[in-house]
């Protein structure tokens, strides 16, 4: 096979696969979670330096920069105004540029307010961020982020940390049509088979962050979803037959006794 | 202790009180956090790093400093 880049706002990607490194039991444990995966990109979520215990370890001191890029993310923010603080202190940490917007709407269910992920969107772009954006599967939203400037358009599957998988596929298909900046899927895989799906049908990423950080083994899922991205997207690439009613047989009667 | 001398400023949400003309480079060398690992904020506005020795705090100023932490 040729070399198959993932092209992100001109940064170039061999591993299709994207982590999250959150609710892992220890930092040591998320990061040999990310070798295993053999992700390139990493989210990260920027918090409050705890002042009263400097003891604690720092995310940098396991995972470094320099050789997997931070995607620092807004999650947690539930409007335009703290999505906007967060990735401007993000970018003022190390000068990163390629952020992760998150707008939350719905404590319960995490779905993204796309009114105010729009406007960030707009905001950011024009401060000279790169967005990689959350966002609902709505292929008229998603047009309009397209349009307004993001980096890459990341729909969810299903609701963060849900592990449903893909539940709208005729949308997926829809955005994949029209999208022509990266289309990434982030949030709601659960297995290994979410993430081939995905990458089957033409996605160009996907964002894995609970299911392998909360598989029973996180590292033989951080394996099994490194293998899913890397087979789901072969498949892709190799054409599949088109499906068909009837049976085909495998052998030719030419010879038959 | 006089205090007349002393200022009181809310870090990260927690109260301090520190000496006058305490400024924000003496503040993140008390705390020990390293430099190049995070964001602060004064006031709601981002402070360049490379100007923190010219910044000195004023009674009730109210900072933030962050960092990066595993998510999603």
């Amino acid at each position: 096979m040729k070399s198959d880049i993932l092209k992100i706002a001109n940064k170039k990607f061999k591993s299709r696969l994207i982590v999250g490194t959150g609710k892992y039991k220890s930092m040591k444990e998320c990061a040999n979670a990310i070798k295993i995966s053999g992700a390139e990109i990493v989210t990260v979520a920027v918090r409050r330096v705890n002042i009263l215990d400097r003891s604690k370890p720092l995310l940098m001191d396991y995972i470094d920069p320099k050789k997997i890029m931070y995607l620092p993310n807004t999650a947690g923010c539930f409007t335009s105004k703290d999505a906007l603080r967060t990735l401007r202190l993000a970018r003022e940490i190390g000068g990163w540029k390629i952020v992760k917007l998150e707008v939350l709407g719905d404590k319960k269910n995490l779905f993204p307010d796309m009114i105010e992920t729009l406007k960030s969107t707009e905001i950011l772009t024009k401060e000279g961020f790169k967005v990689m954006v959350y966002c609902n599967d709505d292929p008229l939203m998603c047009k309009r982020l397209e349009n307004s400037g993001a980096s890459a358009i990341m729909p969810l599957a299903a609701p963060i940390g849900s592990g449903l998988g893909i539940l709208n596929k005729t949308n997926i298909k829809i955005l994949r049509h029209q999208t022509k900046i990266p289309l990434i899927i982030d949030a709601g895989i659960g297995q290994a088979s979410d993430a081939v799906e995905a990458m089957e049908m033409g996605c160009d990423a996907v964002l894995i962050n609970t299911a392998i950080a909360k598989a029973k083994k996180p590292f033989q899922m951080a394996e099994a979803m490194k293998y899913a991205v890397i087979s789901g997207r072969k498949s892709f690439l190799s054409g599949r037959i088109t499906p068909n009613f009837q049976g085909s047989p495998s052998t030719t009667k030419k010879g038959l006794i | 202790m006089n205090k007349k001398n002393k200022i009181k400023i809310v870090v990260n949400g927690k109260l301090l009180t520190v000496n006058l003309k305490f400024s924000l480079k003496n503040l993140i060398e008390k705390l020990k956090t390293p430099i190049n690992k995070i964001a602060i904020e004064l006031n709601e506005e981002i402070v360049d790093k490379k100007k923190l020795n010219k910044i000195f705090l004023k009674n009730k100023d109210k900072i933030e400093i962050v960092h990066f932490i595993g998510g999603g």
